[in-house]
């Protein structure tokens, strides 16, 4: 060979301990994560009439509804804010993690041809499909800007934990779609359960509601308030609200929380991950 | 020590009979949870090993073929050797990046452009995106897709695509490269551009491992080849030598007719159309020898689920060492008795009126394609038969393999120049 460095060399055999996650070997493929990434958004936008407009569409179509329903029939407190506000801005992030989390739990699967023909760090995969939901929440942040500007609201300091904030969402989505598209491999009935549990996990996140409505039966119970937090998007959500909206909230515990379980989600989901992806193209 | 490529040691892989498709349902997992205490041991399922205490050496720019039968392991060993499934036991180091290449076009994206394909599908088989930029004009040049690099590949034509993909893969620079038929696809010209292009990455230092039904290919490429059979290595050794094995262990002895139905030499069909093969010598008769020179004909049934259309027939010779000698098929040679617009069943007959063949044993392989293209079943080396010597000329003097593949009738003239005429014909000038 014309190069005189070492060759590199890897051992082939069989896993019997618990796997190590090799993050080294992942930030070796930072560039295929980017290709699938770019694949993914890219087919989306392509194979749809509207394109990228899904992404405002979405959270917008669903925000009205919540607004004539629970904000004007029921008349859900909403933190003092604008109902219409109030709910967009929820549904903003819970829209990235519910996306994240659909689209990473049918990733492995849907990539059977790669994974059957051609090795690379499977982990790559789930954490594709999540990242690409990243530019739909770019898409439709903006229009989170026009309706503040509308209703004449400014964010104060904390706008500087919106970045933090969506990355918790990002690790959350990812935990439990790592989990989801290992388990999905073996038991297809992952592609049932998927659509349901987003569905149940919505309503136990303060996106329609405020956290505040729950607290005071917490405490009345005996349990302090930031217990909720242990459904990440609690956290998330509250905290996107606070940052971004400068609701009059303190959601500081409840975050705190949800930060310990987004990443154990992730890191447990890693461990199982790649404790069952030695099987993938055996099964898959 | 460091001119060894890759040394594999015992390798197995125990595949669990239909493991392949078999996810469970989370009921069944349950309900065995559930019921496993009552039932003690839990049942075995069937399994198989794919492959089977595999221990070898590739030293490093070693261009070794992979032969055998299908299900005898080729392709597990290439799976594992590039890591896509793990062995179940044993051990392999491997020194170098490696590339493999077990189907062209992996990852590529209907809906995406060639050029954006170009970009998705070098980066899935490992390469940088520098590396792909720096040969991106080479990769389109090879494909010669320059006018379609902005269309959806989902707008190509199977060749377009296959060439494009191939090319892609051909640009790969990894130190050890694992192939596995990928130059079964697309027609004689491509698969001629791939094998060049094959020969040329062979020619330049790197440890390659080939997996091929072509024996001719293996032949061409590679110094070494490994025999599996079984899951088992059975043979390691120079190309010929395992060739010449596989063909004496797996071609079939000289047969008058071999029953197709569940033939181990299968390889590209869409359904067992192949029904039997059997010789006749000229007159009729069923053989499993002819003599140099004498009649031959090859007859085999055919009968297909839903009928043909343009059905084509074809037959294959090959000697001895994996050669094609010579085919032929009813799109070469058509005729009214030929030539059907559908057909679902029947008989096709190769008659060759005088056989210009050496004497060794021959392999005939047998095939029938829809519409001049897709395969419809194709059984490689069906049936052998043997070809005795003869004194073709008449002269005693036989023809043998040293003077080449196969003989033909012809005449050698001989002119005198003009003043050596006077002397042969002057007769007795000497005297």
């Amino acid at each position: 060979m014309k190069s005189a460095e070492p060759l590199p060399l890897v051992v082939i055999e069989p896993t019997r301990r618990l796997a190590a996650l090799r993050l080294g070997e992942l930030w070796e493929y930072r560039e295929l994560l980017y290709f699938l990434v770019w694949r993914d958004i890219k087919v989306r936008y392509k194979q749809t009439a509207l394109g990228a407009a899904w992404a405002i569409l979405q959270p917008l179509m669903t925000a009205a509804v919540f607004t004539i329903f629970f904000g004007r029939l029921a008349k859900i407190a909403s933190d003092g804010l604008p109902y219409p506000l109030f709910s967009y801005g929820g549904l903003l992030v819970w829209t990235f993690f519910a996306q994240g989390l659909s689209q990473s739990s049918n990733s492995v699967v849907g990539s059977a041809q790669l994974i059957t023909k051609v090795y690379f760090p499977r982990l790559v995969i789930p954490i594709a499909a999540v990242l690409s939901g990243l530019v739909d929440f770019a898409v439709a942040l903006p229009v989170l800007a026009i309706m503040m500007w509308y209703y004449g609201i400014w964010p104060g300091v904390a706008v500087l934990a919106v970045p933090l904030l969506a990355l918790l969402a990002l690790v959350a989505a990812t935990g439990v779609g790592l989990w989801l598209s290992a388990l999905n491999v073996e038991y297809r009935d992952v592609r049932y359960v998927v659509p349901f549990l987003v569905q149940l996990w919505l309503f136990v996140t303060p996106v329609i509601y405020p956290a505040s409505v729950l607290a005071p039966r917490l405490q009345r119970l005996g349990l302090p308030a930031w217990l909720w937090g242990i459904n990440p998007m609690a956290g998330v959500v509250e905290g996107f609200r606070w940052a971004m909206l400068d609701a009059p909230t303190s959601p500081g515990p409840l975050i705190a929380a949800s930060t310990v379980t987004g990443f154990t989600l992730l890191l447990s989901g890693a461990y199982y991950f790649r404790r069952v992806e030695r099987s993938f193209a055996d099964v898959v | 020590m460091t001119d060894i490529a890759i040394r594999a040691q015992g390798l197995s892989k125990l595949y669990r009979i239909g493991e392949r498709q078999p996810y469970k349902s989370l009921r069944e997992s349950i309900m065995k949870g559930l019921s496993a205490p009552f039932r003690g041991e839990r049942s075995c399922a069937e399994t198989i090993w794919a492959l089977r205490d595999v221990s070898v050496e590739i030293g490093l720019g070693e261009v070794v073929g992979v032969i055998g039968r299908n299900g005898a392991g080729k392709s597990t060993l290439l799976r594992i050797l590039s890591r896509i499934t793990e062995p179940t036991a044993g051990r392999a180091e491997v020194h170098g990046r490696v590339g493999s290449l077990l189907e062209v076009g992996t990852g590529f994206h209907l809906e995406l452009t060639g050029r954006e394909n170009i970009y998705l599908n070098g980066a899935i088989l490992g390469m940088k995106r520098a590396e792909i930029q720096r040969k991106f004009d080479e990769i389109v040049a090879f494909a010669e897709i320059e006018r379609f690099l902005d269309t959806p590949v989902k707008h190509y034509s199977t060749g377009m695509y296959l060439r494009l993909a191939f090319a892609v893969a051909a640009h790969l620079e990894p130190e050890i490269l694992l192939v596995d038929e990928v130059l079964a696809v697309g027609d004689a010209a491509f698969q001629k551009k791939c094998m060049g292009k094959m020969g040329d990455v062979a020619r330049g230092g790197r440890t390659v491992l080939f997996v091929s039904h072509n024996l001719a290919a293996v032949q061409a490429l590679c110094s070494r080849a490994l025999l599996l059979q079984a899951g088992t290595l059975v043979a390691v050794g120079t190309v010929q030598s395992t060739v010449a094995r596989y063909l004496a262990e797996t071609g079939g002895r000289p047969a008058s007719m071999e029953d197709l139905r569940d033939h181990p030499g299968r390889t590209r069909s869409r359904e067992k159309a192949l029904k039997r093969v059997w010789l006749e010598d000229g007159a009729g008769r069923s053989c499993s020898a002819v003599p140099m020179g004498a009649p031959l004909h090859v007859r085999f049934s055919f009968g297909s689920s839903r009928p043909i259309r343009n059905p084509g027939f074809g037959f294959g010779i090959e000697d001895g060492t994996g050669r094609r000698v010579f085919s032929l098929n009813n799109y070469m040679v058509p005729s009214d008795a030929n030539t059907f617009a559908t057909l679902a069943s029947g008989e096709a007959l190769l008659e060759v009126p005088a056989l210009p063949l050496l004497p060794d044993t021959y392999y005939i392989s047998v095939s029938v394609v829809e519409d001049q293209r897709e395969w419809v079943d194709f059984v490689e080396r069906a049936i052998a038969f043997q070809v005795h010597p003869s004194d073709c000329y008449g002269s005693g003097k036989i023809p043998e393999p040293s003077h080449g593949v196969v003989f033909v009738h012809g005449s050698v003239v001989v002119e005198p120049a003009a003043r050596d005429r006077d002397a042969v014909t002057g007769g007795g000038g000497y005297g």
